[in-house]
């Protein structure tokens, strides 16, 4: 069985998966349950600088009968005193010495009042900290989380602060309300933090009532922009955590990064592992199903890694990074077509009219006879399941007018039944990097283009 | 137990025995249909109802549009939602069959139409005036049908109804259990805020003639349906009771209905099925069905016989009635004789031939026929030219004489007989009337 346990900065746990610093971890009870249910750590919810909440403050973001695809929220931190978390922190660490217990923070922009801070979670027993610097709402017009996170001179400056003092690992969380993600990451390699983590959530609005007019959700009246997370959200932060893992910089650094953002099945952890992360965060998921998700995270994630013959955590981390280039660096002369399954189609004909209406218009409908048809030509008095089944035409996809767009792939919602094929194209490998090099004419003038085309025989309608 | 309490139990176990979808169920399985494109559920639907369009606008919460792109293609959605075969049809097409369970589409089409009677929305105004007066005989589904399009193309239309009420078979035929009463009435009030009169107990031939409809409209749809039940024409057929009759009580006089302990019906059709249903839910007691045939010969949909062997009634194949004995004026048992199948006959079915010396008696203190209905009588009235006994239409639904259209069962010479074809055939004639009457200035 593969050995799930990691050494992420000096900080180790028993699994890779570690509670976000978010709502699940807001209290010594909570941590105790979560380890309880298997979490191999957590981090707590931020504590700092005193707060008040209020009251509406998750917005959900529904689609298609599916609940919470995405979650806003305008929570700020920790609202506890600050004595009562720290308290509940050395009781927890006492109590489970082998899972990780990293304390998130944030506090006012000053070098003493960070240091204070640090010095008291050291107190704790805790095994790492995190710096808050992604909060994007509420904290942030106080000149906290993400007014930080966001200038990467702020964010050095403050991380310095907390390295002259800091005795445990150090761990910088970034906000993706930024351009560049790098410029941060950067920012905490330079100060001498242990590691980085990402991504927080995303500024939002997750909707408007269409009743009222207010704002989702409504705040006596009034709401605004809150911080964005859920499966919605996981293609973004795998993007965030694969453009650190190509960055030189943080190459060099050998810092290590925990990833967060969306992550609900051990499939999606598998993902963030295989772009570089090393350890994971969970917040959206636990919030909709609770702690017991923990377990399929480590089973699936266990079976999958022994299915594929890695014994433990570190071989896989950043084991899809080399598969990321620039588009420039893609062979134009790769060519893929979609073939249709006709066993297993099931005649919706999705694929016809995404094709047809939006894509390349190379999926026809074929009748029994081999003749291609239109839609909609039945006789008006034809009804019945019986004519309506055995009269339906079949999809079928000329392949020689495929671009290998994948709409159709992609839009399939049997299994299996739509394939990318490859296809050789017949013509030599070649970037656009490449063609730019060696034929900067081709790149830059459409004339040239169309000669080019014909001499290698690619015909686009 | 009260005389009240009784009418409450016994209207409780006819009620319609499928629950609303409540809202969230609704958007749930509205977002279960994959919205196919030129779907086969909408083909199979004898109206053509776009159904992908408007289960998306109830995944949408746009249940008004839903509501409309049903009535646009069917004025009686809201019956057809209850009493279609959706198993023969849309659901029975629907490409998750295979795998996976067919979309709910009847009842997201009951979902929607409840959402429009329930706010009492009008979707439809007429088309100004065209002048021109088409009469409708028969206010059941085809004739309601007809009479709406027509009159949303602006024709002033009558329709000419024998019974006390319209809605036909909807009305009077379908036990509660599938089609309450007032959804039927409801779509009757909704054709007539199209402009459509409804005159009813005005009988062809008792209260105007074929010469009063020549004199007075442009053009004439006749939407009759079919005759009585026919009789058995057994010795004390007169302790038979006439199934449509016993489901007509048992939606509008349900005190007064009398339900034996142990009942027998005869037939295997829908009708029959519905009669056995009264009678075991409202009399409880034991309920045979006798049938001159097989199972595989039955006339009710699949679904339907599955439904009554749930509800615990015992069968009877080949087995045929041959006398009523009687006992103090009321029935005791039906005297049968066990039957064999024979050569294929007209019927393209094997023919039933019963074997000699095989009498038996079956106790029963109530005998219900349904055993189909008879040919239309308007045809000889009207002096139209018949196909098999049911009146002669060309493709546009027009009969052998110019002018006059029919639909519905009085037409249906060949395939099932079924509220939803009746539906299409209304609308059909209308656009067709309507094609004659603006053609002919």
């Amino acid at each position: 069985m593969a050995d799930l346990s990691i050494n992420f900065a000096g900080i180790r746990s028993p699994n890779p998966f570690w509670l976000a610093s978010a709502p699940p971890s807001n209290s010594g009870m909570q941590v105790h349950r979560a380890f309880e249910a298997g979490w191999g750590g957590a981090v707590w919810k931020t504590i700092g600088a005193p707060v008040l909440n209020v009251s509406n403050r998750y917005g959900a973001w529904h689609y298609g009968g599916q609940k919470m695809l995405g979650i806003n929220n305008v929570e700020l931190i920790s609202d506890r005193p600050l004595d009562v978390n720290l308290r509940e922190i050395v009781e927890v660490k006492r109590a489970w010495p082998d899972r990780a217990v990293i304390v998130s923070a944030m506090v006012e922009s000053k070098p003493e009042v960070w240091h204070d801070i640090i010095r008291r979670i050291q107190d704790t027993g805790a095994d790492g900290i995190e710096l808050n610097y992604g909060c994007p709402h509420g904290m942030s017009e106080r000149g906290m989380g993400s007014a930080v996170g966001q200038v990467p001179e702020y964010c050095e400056e403050i991380t310095s602060w907390v390295m002259e003092v800091a005795k445990i690992p150090v761990i910088v969380k970034l906000t993706p309300n930024i351009s560049d993600i790098v410029m941060p990451a950067r920012a905490a390699v330079a100060a001498r933090a242990n590691a980085v983590s990402l991504i927080n959530t995303l500024n939002s609005i997750v909707g408007v009532d269409l009743d009222t007019l207010e704002i989702t959700p409504n705040i006596g009246g009034k709401g605004g922009h809150g911080g964005y997370a859920g499966p919605a959200v996981k293609p973004i932060a795998l993007n965030m955590l694969a453009t650190l893992g190509r960055d030189l910089v943080m190459r060099d650094s050998k810092l290590p990064i925990s990833g967060m953002g969306g992550i609900s099945t051990w499939r999606d952890a598998a993902e963030f592992l295989l772009l570089g992360a090393s350890s994971l965060q969970v917040c959206t998921a636990v919030m909709h199903y609770g702690f017991r998700i923990v377990e399929d995270l480590c089973d699936g994630l266990s079976n999958w890694m022994d299915e594929k013959g890695y014994a433990k955590v570190a071989d896989v981390v950043g084991r899809s990074l080399h598969h990321i280039s620039d588009f420039g660096n893609f062979d134009l002369s790769f060519r893929a077509v979609a073939r249709i399954d006709q066993e297993k189609c099931i005649r919706c004909n999705l694929c016809y009219v995404a094709c047809n209406d939006t894509a390349h218009q190379c999926i026809d409908l074929i009748d029994k006879d081999g003749q291609v048809v239109q839609p909609q030509t039945y006789e008006v008095q034809s009804n019945g399941k019986e004519e309506a089944v055995s009269s339906r035409p079949m999809v079928k996809v000329r392949e020689e007018d495929c671009v290998g767009c994948r709409l159709c792939y992609n839009i399939c919602p049997v299994e299996d039944c739509i394939r990318m094929l490859e296809e050789p194209s017949g013509r030599p490998a070649v970037t656009w990097a490449q063609l730019t090099e060696s034929q900067r004419e081709v790149t830059d003038d459409w004339e040239q283009m169309k000669k080019y085309r014909d001499k290698m025989g690619i015909h686009i309608p | 137990m009260t005389e009240r309490q009784q009418t409450t139990d016994r209207a409780k176990a006819l009620e319609e025995q499928l629950p609303a979808l409540t809202r969230n169920q609704a958007a749930v399985e509205a977002a279960r249909c994959l919205m196919c494109y030129d779907a086969p559920c909408t083909h199979a639907c004898p109206t053509h109802i776009d159904i992908p369009k408007f289960i998306k606008k109830i995944a949408t919460d746009n249940l008004r549009g839903s509501a409309r792109t049903i009535l646009e293609a069917n004025l009686l959605g809201a019956t057809c939602a209850r009493v279609c075969p959706v198993q023969e049809l849309c659901e029975g097409a629907c490409v998750l069959g295979a795998e996976h369970k067919p979309i709910g589409i009847g009842r997201l089409q009951r979902h929607a139409m409840d959402f429009a009677y329930g706010k009492k929305l009008n979707f439809f105004a007429p088309a100004e005036a065209t002048g021109k007066k088409v009469a409708v005989i028969g206010a059941g589904p085809a004739g309601l049908s007809c009479a709406g399009e027509l009159a949303k193309r602006g024709h002033s239309v009558t329709v000419f109804e024998k019974r006390e009420l319209a809605g036909g078979l909807s009305t009077y035929g379908i036990i509660g259990l599938r089609e309450p009463v007032e959804v039927a009435l409801a779509e009757v009030n909704m054709i007539k805020t199209l402009g459509v009169k409804v005159e009813n107990g005005k009988e062809l031939g008792r209260d105007f003639t074929t010469d009063d409809l020549r004199a007075r409209f442009d053009a004439v749809f006749v939407g009759v349906g079919l005759g009585a039940t026919p009789g058995l024409g057994i010795p004390g057929e007169e302790y038979v009771i006439d199934g449509l009759e016993y489901i007509e009580q048992s939606k509008l006089k349900l005190s007064n209905l009398v339900v034996g302990k142990n009942v027998v019906v005869i037939g295997a059709g829908n009708t029959a099925i519905d009669c056995a249903t009264v009678a075991r839910r409202i009399g409880g007691g034991k309920v045979t069905m006798v049938y001159r045939r097989t199972e595989r010969e039955m006339t009710a949909y699949p679904h339907e016989y599955e439904f009554i062997k749930r509800e615990g009634v015992n069968f009877l194949f080949l087995t045929q009635p041959v006398r009523v004995h009687a006992e103090n004026g009321a029935a005791k048992a039906l005297e049968c004789v066990r039957m064999s199948l024979g050569p294929v006959d007209a019927s393209g079915r094997p023919s039933p031939q019963a074997v000699a010396g095989s009498n038996f008696s079956l106790e029963a203190d109530q005998i219900v026929k349904a055993i189909g209905q008879e040919k239309p009588s308007a045809a000889q009235q009207l002096k139209l030219k018949t196909e098999k006994g049911f009146i002669q239409v060309n493709r546009n639904f027009e009969t052998s004489l110019p002018g006059i259209y029919a639909g519905g069962d009085c037409i249906r010479a060949r395939g099932a007989a079924s509220t939803v074809m009746a539906v299409e055939d209304g609308k059909l004639a209308a656009l067709a009337i309507h094609e004659r009457l603006v053609a002919r200035g």
